[in-house]
């Protein structure tokens, strides 16, 4: 090949922006700093200034050449050992180029792990064979999640140390499968790896030769990168307008999402004015088509105002447009986040004032439990409700990461404080509350009064919900509806699990669908215990959030909580907690005095 | 038709929309100009985010007073090509004390004609964004650099306290003094900038190719005769077939020995000699960490 092919080669490349994250010493700078040497792009001065760096403060011993001092840039970073922001490498096989955004593990950055993972395609996760799937691991692995990265690769590194079993690998990948099924991930590559010693890294590796999968570098050659744009939806945030002469007006931006031809009816946001395109713009002559992500100047056919910050989308597939929204924010500086504060937003190209009109919950990334909480710390993850000063234009993160993601920034310090991810949009006549006033204000009763019926019931509809040790609150939950049912009382035991091929039929068992989940159940509560029953119901994995929510939601009508066993939520929320041991008759004796005593039994106060 | 971009045309797109949406935020932004090639590729990426309008906003070149003679003509000739605006600024206190890095030594000196020179021109024309031509990929320290790139009322960066960026969302956000430095090129690697500069035909300054130079060895560096300001202690100076992989002060700049005289040939010797073009610059060797120490006090 000659150099004028080479170049070309160069050139045509596809690009793949990767995410490394891993935890203090489970060799991640070494890995990358492999990948760099191994790639023959890191220049001989470079290795001659590293061989004399490794002599002073470097931690691979006599001799070997410590990887991972290719890497630490700052100086203060590097005298500690750690480093602690996000870096961005680069190299490039002959198949394609590479960035890598390195990332930190320690614990109190998880926003650089947002930052680093925001433009990457593809994350590395790193795990030390000789821990396996640690606190660490999880948070990093909810973070991608939480961020849609669409692809995955488990790197299970200093394999030398255990001998290269495949064991440890294997119970390492079943490990980390369990978890991670909670948060929808998509298909999960798996590698046994010697960052240090090399094996899998660029070639298979000879102490491996039971692993049949591909070496790291291959699959990262390989992985489709075309997938992570939206190709359906036309989006076009509006950058600039130009009129270099009175004949000429065009509209500058990138294109987030979609593809755009003249000829193509557009709607220009928030006027709603339609036009055709004209001409689609660029230094290097017209364009046919153009698509993400594509910098293109659109010339319209009609003379429409459109200004910076505006939107050009096709007429007939339109974003939401509103005021009102729901998100996940990961919060990035030392002021809180609180409920009733004003924060500048930046969203595609458009900047105004938001309001934090609802700080519903906070995520601890560890457990995955929901708390609802005051205050977003630095780090903290939590879900939002939104209500802007000029309407946004977006769709949903999970479709779209350019229109659906946001930075908050403090009007006073002009940090950037917060991430957000939309989740959805909140209709404008219909303002985003956690309370159910507007529900209840709105309820179209029948003839039947609710006291009408607790007079013929001979007890108030109420909602008795079962939490906590799941081989025992099922079994519990039946013998209570039979017991109270032969005491002639209107009881319903309903599983839960009956609802995911009908009422829940469309959305999935996992913690980005548990809003939903809680939502729906919630309501079907209100209206069982409306229609006078006590509903019985067992319901695993809830938290304080989740509780706090089925109040809320089942509210006027009262909700019972019986907690058996171990259950990590807030006592407060717990009604009765019942200890192991007992017989079922002592336990529904204990549970129907407690009815009781909340007189939801009419029959035994009268 | 797939929908794929190649490697180089997304850089090219993400520098594009770099440019316009700090334009679009800033009330005063300027463009550094130093002359060098990566200067060149950030100014055609200029003049394709505004086209078929001009460059909205001028460049600025600092004149240390000791850059080659040959990059202050091509400077002034393809402005003028151009039609763009262009200001240059020296510290004129610092020219009539006859500054020269032969008696301060390159770092005091640097500090003198570039950094407090840059500062002043920044302060003089209040720019509250000063797009620069810097890559992640050049040097350790600036891995960690945002695009957009906060500096304080001294124009300080301070490492430690950086701006989150997420996603393509710049945060421009800036109180009275305060300023942005905004790096359009900063995934672009010096590969990328020389297939650029290949397949866009941008010109470069000639000392970027090999010809016969005057030249002296000093410390293993070539350093070349440009004038007659470099003190010669009995040293003859000796014609010799170099170029120049970085261009700066010429005093502070080595040449290497070569004899690539195209793009072609400039890039098959990069990949073929692998020296990273750092190494000919004095300033780099100032002790560990010296470029990271530079940007604190306001130098890029």
């Amino acid at each position: 090949m000659d150099i004028d092919q080479f170049l070309n080669q160069h050139e045509n490349k596809s690009l793949l922006r990767l995410l490394t994250c891993g935890s203090v010493d489970d060799g991640k700078s070494t890995l990358i700093g492999r990948l760099l040497y191994d790639s023959k792009l890191i220049f001989d001065d470079q290795l001659s200034a590293l061989h004399a760096d490794s002599e002073r403060i470097g931690n691979a011993g006599d001799g070997e050449i410590d990887y991972a001092l290719l890497l630490d840039g700052l100086k203060a970073e590097r005298e500690q050992g750690i480093t602690i922001d996000v870096a961005y490498r680069y190299f490039a096989t002959p198949k394609r180029k590479f960035i890598i955004a390195d990332t930190p593990g320690h614990e109190q950055y998880t926003r650089n792990m947002a930052t680093g993972a925001s433009t990457a395609d593809l994350a590395l996760i790193l795990i030390d064979a000789r821990l396996g799937v640690i606190t660490q691991t999880k948070r990093h692995t909810f973070l991608v999640s939480l961020l849609g990265l669409k692809h995955i690769v488990v790197v299970v590194n200093k394999m030398d140390l255990k001998d290269y079993a495949e064991d440890v690998f294997e119970s390492i990948k079943a490990d980390f499968e369990a978890f991670s099924s909670e948060l929808d991930m998509p298909n999960v590559t798996f590698i046994p790896i010697s960052a240090l010693k090399g094996d899998n890294v660029v070639a298979p590796s000879k102490n491996m030769a039971w692993h049949a999968g591909e070496p790291l570098l291959p699959i990262l050659e390989e992985v489709d990168v075309a997938g992570g744009i939206n190709t359906d939806d036309f989006r076009f945030p509006v950058q600039l307008v130009s009129r270099p002469d009175l004949n000429f007006r065009g509209f500058a931006g990138t294109i987030a999402s979609g593809t755009i031809r003249p000829g193509d009816l557009i709607k220009a946001l928030p006027s709603l004015k339609e036009s055709t395109i004209k001409r689609i713009v660029t230094a290097d002559g017209d364009l046919d088509e153009a698509f993400a992500p594509q910098s293109i100047m659109l010339e319209l056919n009609d003379e429409i105002d459109i200004s910076n910050g505006e939107m050009i989308v096709h007429a007939e597939n339109l974003p939401h447009i509103s005021t009102h929204l729901e998100a996940s924010v990961v919060w990035m500086t030392e002021a809180p986040l609180k409920a009733g504060q004003t924060y500048i937003i930046r969203q595609t190209s458009r900047t105004t004032k938001a309001k934090v009109s609802d700080l519903n919950y906070q995520v601890d990334v560890n457990t995955l439990q929901k708390h609802p909480t005051e205050e977003l710390q630095l780090n903290e993850i939590g879900r939002i409700i939104l209500t802007t000063h000029l309407p946004l234009f977006f769709d949903p993160y999970i479709r779209n990461r350019e229109t659906g993601s946001f930075i908050l920034i403090d009007p006073i310090t002009n940090t950037t404080a917060g991430a957000g991810m939309i989740e959805r949009h909140l209709s404008d006549d219909k303002p985003a509350s956690k309370s159910t006033d507007r529900r209840e204000f709105l309820w179209e009763q029948g003839l039947v009064t609710p006291g009408n019926r607790a007079q013929r019931n001979r007890h108030k509809g109420k909602w008795v919900l079962f939490i906590g040790d799941e081989s025992q609150t099922h079994k519990l939950a039946k013998d209570l509806e039979y017991k109270l049912f032969n005491k002639r009382l209107q009881s319903y035991y309903l599983g839960l699990s009956n609802l995911s091929e009908g009422l829940e039929a469309d959305i999935g068992d996992n913690f980005w669908d548990r809003e939903e989940h809680i939502r729906r159940i919630g309501e079907l509560g209100r209206i069982l215990t409306d229609a006078g029953l006590i509903f019985i119901s067992s319901l695993e994995r809830v938290d304080d959030y989740d509780l706090t929510r089925l109040k809320a939601l089942n509210s006027p009508n009262e909700l019972l909580v019986i907690s058996i066993g171990e259950c990590a939520v807030d006592e407060k929320h717990i009604d009765l907690q019942l200890e192991g041991g007992g017989t079922a008759e002592e336990r529904i004796k204990t549970i129907e005095s407690e009815l009781d005593r909340h007189t939801g039994l009419p029959e035994y106060n009268i | 038709m797939k929908h794929q971009l190649s490697q180089l045309k997304q850089l090219e797109a993400e520098s594009i929309r770099i440019i316009r949406d700090a334009y679009s935020q800033f009330e005063n932004p300027v463009m550094l100009y130093s002359i060098g090639k990566d200067s060149g590729v950030m100014v055609r990426l200029a003049q394709k985010a505004f086209f078929p309008g001009k460059v909205p906003f001028p460049l600025l070149h600092i004149d240390s007073t000791f850059k080659f003679k040959e990059m202050i003509q091509f400077r002034d000739r393809f402005c003028k090509e151009e039609g763009l605006d262009l200001l240059v600024h020296s510290n004129e206190e610092g020219r009539a004390a006859g500054a020269n890095p032969f008696d301060l030594g390159s770092r005091k000196y640097t500090d003198l004609m570039k950094t407090q020179a840059l500062l002043a021109a920044l302060d003089h024309h209040k720019f509250d964004c000063a797009f620069g031509g810097a890559r992640r990929d050049e040097e350790k320290s600036r891995a960690k650099e945002r695009i957009f790139s906060f500096r304080d009322q001294h124009h300080q960066w301070d490492p430690k306290n950086q701006r989150p960026e997420l996603w393509a969302n710049y945060n421009a956000r800036v109180n009275p003094g305060e300023s942005v430095r905004v790096f359009p090129l900063s995934n672009w690697t010096e590969l990328d900038v020389w297939q650029y500069i290949r397949l866009e035909n941008i010109p470069i300054v000639p000392l970027y190719f090999a010809k016969k130079r005057p030249v002296v060895n000093r410390d293993g560096m070539w350093v070349m005769v440009d004038d007659d300001r470099l003190p010669l202690d009995g040293e003859v100076p000796e014609e010799r077939m170099v170029r120049f992989r970085t261009l700066g002060c010429y005093p502070l700049t080595g040449a290497i020995e070569s004899e690539a005289d195209t793009v072609e040939k400039i890039v098959e010797e990069m990949m073929t000699t692998r020296l990273s073009e750092r190494s000919t610059r004095a300033i780099d060797r100032d002790g560990d960490a010296s470029m990271e120490q530079k940007k604190r006090e306001g130098y890029f």
